[in-house]
């Protein structure tokens, strides 16, 4: 090799764009994966009006008038998703509570590689347990015939959603000043009553955060959806009506469409409003992570 | 209410909570492992599927998911690492660099199916690459990408900047400083994110459903341009689309215990690995 200034200057020059360039491709896969949903998208909106495709409450592509109503998968998404946060948000706050306030030292050491556990073990896993185990247990709990509905969809992706929630309500409890508690129980509260009435409700923004990211990584589930759910397309009167959600629609019928057809094309346009659904939950979530951010450091 | 009662309650949610997500973790892999150990045998992981799958082992997918995750880590390595450095080492705080962090926040946040239809779009249909392990392994680095370039970022931060000073005042440039000063004191830190990273890319199943993964495929391939077969697909069939769903059952629960394994072995090998080198760093 020529050791010469004048070569490690121009291998140095060189590497410095190649680094540099690897940064900018970050910035061009995000707007690749947004280019490709919207121009795919905008095929569909030839064939099919955009009023049709919001205000339908049909998704029936294969029938012969097509009906491409998002309406039942929205609808399907959404209450599957607000039932995982319903028992996901006041347990996975609670364990963080415990976590940061209570636990000495050697419990937490215990608990937190559970948690780390808990979100290794792989969707299609927990997919597989809401059909063999938490969907028999909800059609007994019920009576009725099969346990693969809404409800246990939103069993599992509380699961799913728990690490995610813990880990970061628990960064947000921590991140609350130490005086903010002495002053509490020198006004004579106790423990308890300065965890509950001090300590989570100024660690809101972070817990909000926490929340944010939960419910953008339940949203975005699709293999224990798909499993778990049963997967009917239309609109659900309740949690023990079988649902479909947009992410198990792609998975369902992608596989089965002709390349490039009205129905090919419907698919990436649902996709269109999953991805603009989960980045504006993101963003909510990355202020509030960012205002807790800066409050740490 | 009396105080006292109020306290007990209150030491019931906290504690409750706690237990209950234990006892979520417990229920989770007793029920896999009680139920599915015994299907575990030396055949059941060295033997092809027989009998219309109803029988045999599973060896095609345990190959296909090694196959597939070492694409994914030879792509996604590379370039999240170099993207890491470039942030870390390169970038000063400007418009271009915060776009590129909420750009790669963004993408961390995009759903898995989402980075499966850009696979079908780009790797499978514009780079004809087809249905193949290729075009599955790209499609899982670059929902790879985002966590590596993250987590290699946090293990350039702990490199104190005072070794940097002392290479570049001793006349070095600054690739050379990176080459050899930066990154080998950071490798480790790296290489436990990339290896959590991968354990995570191993088990995904939605990127890789339209993008090559087979049910069946006959003899071992180990070509790039083939289908293959996957353990959390495996799964997924075995559990929701078999003709015999009864009958295959303790399949199922043998392939989800491997893969539960292989997940768990390869985190463990990550906290070896920042274990090792954070009681090194202390000396």
């Amino acid at each position: 090799m020529n050791n010469t200034i004048k070569n490690r200057e121009r291998t140095d020059w060189w590497f410095r764009q190649l680094f540099r360039a690897t940064g900018l491709l970050t910035i061009g896969l995000l707007g690749g994966i947004f280019m490709m949903l919207l121009l795919n998208s905008i095929a569909f909106f030839i064939h099919v009006s955009p009023v049709d495709f919001f205000t339908g409450s049909q998704w029936d592509p294969e029938s012969a008038e097509s009906k491409y109503g998002i309406a039942p998968l929205l609808v399907s998404t959404g209450l599957v998703t607000i039932g995982a946060m319903i028992i996901a948000v006041p347990l996975g706050v609670l364990t963080a509570a415990f976590l940061s306030e209570v636990a000495p030292q050697r419990l937490k050491m215990f608990l937190k590689p559970i948690i780390e556990m808990l979100a290794a073990i792989p969707s299609v896993a927990i997919g597989f347990l809401g059909i063999v185990l938490v969907g028999p247990g909800i059609a007994k709990l019920f009576g009725i015939q099969n346990g693969l509905n809404a409800m246990n969809g939103s069993v599992l992706l509380a699961v799913m959603a728990l690490p995610t929630i813990i880990t970061i309500s628990e960064d947000a409890i921590n991140s609350v000043p130490k005086a903010h508690r002495e002053a509490s129980l020198a006004l004579g509260a106790n423990r308890w009553e300065t965890i509950f009435k001090v300590v989570i409700p100024a660690a809101m923004p972070g817990l909000i955060a926490a929340v944010m990211l939960g419910l953008g990584r339940a949203l975005g589930e699709t293999m224990t959806v798909l499993m778990a759910t049963g997967n009917a397309a239309v609109l659900p009167k309740s949690f023990l009506d079988a649902v479909r959600t947009i992410t198990a629609t792609i998975a369902i019928e992608m596989g089965e469409v002709p390349y490039q057809t009205t129905h090919y094309f419907a698919l990436f346009a649902i996709a269109l409003v999953l991805f603009a659904i989960t980045l504006a939950i993101n963003l909510v979530g990355e202020y509030f992570a960012g205002r807790l951010r800066k409050f740490q450091s | 209410m009396t105080k006292k009662l109020k306290i007990l309650i209150d030491w019931i949610l906290l504690a409750g909570s706690t237990l209950l997500v234990c006892l979520i973790l417990g229920v989770i892999l007793w029920d896999i492992f009680s139920k599915g150990m015994s299907s575990i045998s030396w055949d059941f992981v060295s033997q092809f599927p027989t009998h219309g799958m109803t029988q045999g082992g599973i060896l095609p997918a345990i190959i296909g998911t090694f196959l597939l995750t070492i694409i994914t880590t030879l792509f996604a390595m590379p370039l999240g690492v170099a993207c890491a450095v470039y942030l870390n080492e390169y970038a000063s705080p400007s418009l271009l660099t915060n776009i590129i962090r909420a750009s790669i926040r963004n993408l961390a946040g995009i759903p898995s199916i989402i980075y499966g239809l850009f696979g079908l779009a780009l790797f499978v249909q514009s780079l004809k690459l087809g249905t193949s392990v290729l075009s599955a392994g790209l499609t899982l680095g670059l929902l790879s990408l985002p966590y590596i370039i993250t987590t290699t970022e946090e293990a350039l931060k702990r490199i104190p900047n005072s070794m940097r000073e002392a290479t570049l005042g001793l006349g070095a440039t600054q690739f050379e400083t990176i080459k050899d000063v930066v990154l080998p004191r950071a490798l480790p830190g790296i290489l436990t994110g990339v290896i959590l990273t991968i354990s995570r890319a191993a088990g995904e199943t939605a990127p890789i459903l339209f993008t090559g993964v087979a049910f069946y495929i006959n003899g071992i391939t180990l070509s790039l341009d083939q289908e293959f077969m996957a353990l959390p697909y495996h799964l997924y069939m075995l559990s929701t689309q078999h003709h015999a769903i009864e009958q295959v059952r303790p399949l199922a629960y043998g392939t989800a215990v491997v893969l539960i394994a292989l997940v768990f072995l390869l985190n463990m090998v990550a906290f070896y690995i920042r274990f090792k080198h954070r009681s090194q760093q202390d000396v």
